[in-house]
């Protein structure tokens, strides 16, 4: 056994525990914590393919931002006390049959597809470096350039969106 | 540059991204806390992004990596409009619990 697969064993262990605590823990403080840690862990696994800009991104966008984004919400609903009320007993007993049918119905799926033998193709050279990235990103060929541009408008019109929804009305009591 | 599936196998990855996946989907499922589904809604995004990068790993296809970005745009402009709305609901309601939401029931 490898000491990449130990590392992968590793990191997917903490990547499941911490995703399934996520949901498991009652405060949702605690939630957003463990959240933050399943995602550092999925950019140890980015690293793991050799993806190092895609790692930096990857944490500065979810454990940067989104996770603020979370927390300051929770602190600002003052939700850190449990006061979730009881769940009827179907919800509990239709979602785990849910889960436990799906996760083993596509585990048996792809444990049963055609597996793979021999060797993985290499092409020899970085695909994953910046040079690379950026040039099946921005070139306006074959690559990405329109959709880049419309993932400004969609941030664009996220913000204004953001900011006129919770926006306090004036017109209240 | 050596392929790190040699020595790890798609398979592998597969699995992982299935059961993080429907953790995801028992999340939703599961709770009743509207930003709790929201985290589950983002660990669901996170297993599709970790398979595209095996997978663009496996063809050695930078393409895949660069679908990983917009999909990350589209995470965050989700997140931002879903707590701005959950901040709204929880200003005329009082709770984001959403089994409260039920203004449309008739």
């Amino acid at each position: 056994m490898s000491t990449v697969l130990i590392i992968f064993y590793f990191l997917s262990a903490i990547t499941l525990s911490t995703a399934f605590l996520t949901i498991y823990s009652r405060n949702p403080i605690h939630s957003a914590i463990y959240l933050v840690v399943c995602f550092f862990t999925i950019a140890g696994h980015y690293l793991l393919f050799n993806a190092q800009f895609l790692a930096v991104v990857h944490v500065i966008v979810y454990a940067g931002a989104i996770m603020v984004l979370f927390l300051f919400t929770i602190m600002l609903m003052n939700l850190n006390n449990e006061d979730e009320v009881h769940k009827p007993r179907i919800t509990r007993f239709g979602a785990i049959t849910v889960f436990v049918l799906l996760s083993s119905a596509l585990v048996l799926i792809f444990m049963y597809t055609k597996p793979f033998v021999g060797e993985y193709p290499t092409t020899g050279e970085d695909f994953h470096s910046i040079k690379k990235l950026g040039t099946v990103l921005l070139d306006d060929k074959d690559g990405f350039m329109v959709p880049f541009e419309f993932a400004s408008v969609l941030l664009l019109v996220a913000m204004i969106g953001a900011v006129l929804l919770s926006k306090k009305e004036k017109t209240g009591k | 540059m050596e392929n790190i599936l040699n020595q790890i196998g798609i398979e592998n990855y597969i699995f992982l991204s299935v059961l993080l996946f429907c953790i995801g989907i028992f999340g939703v499922l599961y709770r009743r806390n509207a930003i709790i589904v929201f985290m589950s809604i983002e660990i669901m995004l996170n297993a599709v992004n970790l398979l595209f990068v095996a997978f663009a790993t496996y063809w050695q296809d930078p393409k895949g990596e660069v679908f990983v970005f917009f999909s990350m745009a589209v995470a965050a402009a989700e997140v931002a409009v879903g707590l701005a709305l959950l901040v709204s609901v929880f200003r005329n309601i009082g709770s984001v619990d959403i089994s409260n939401l039920k203004n449309l029931k008739g």
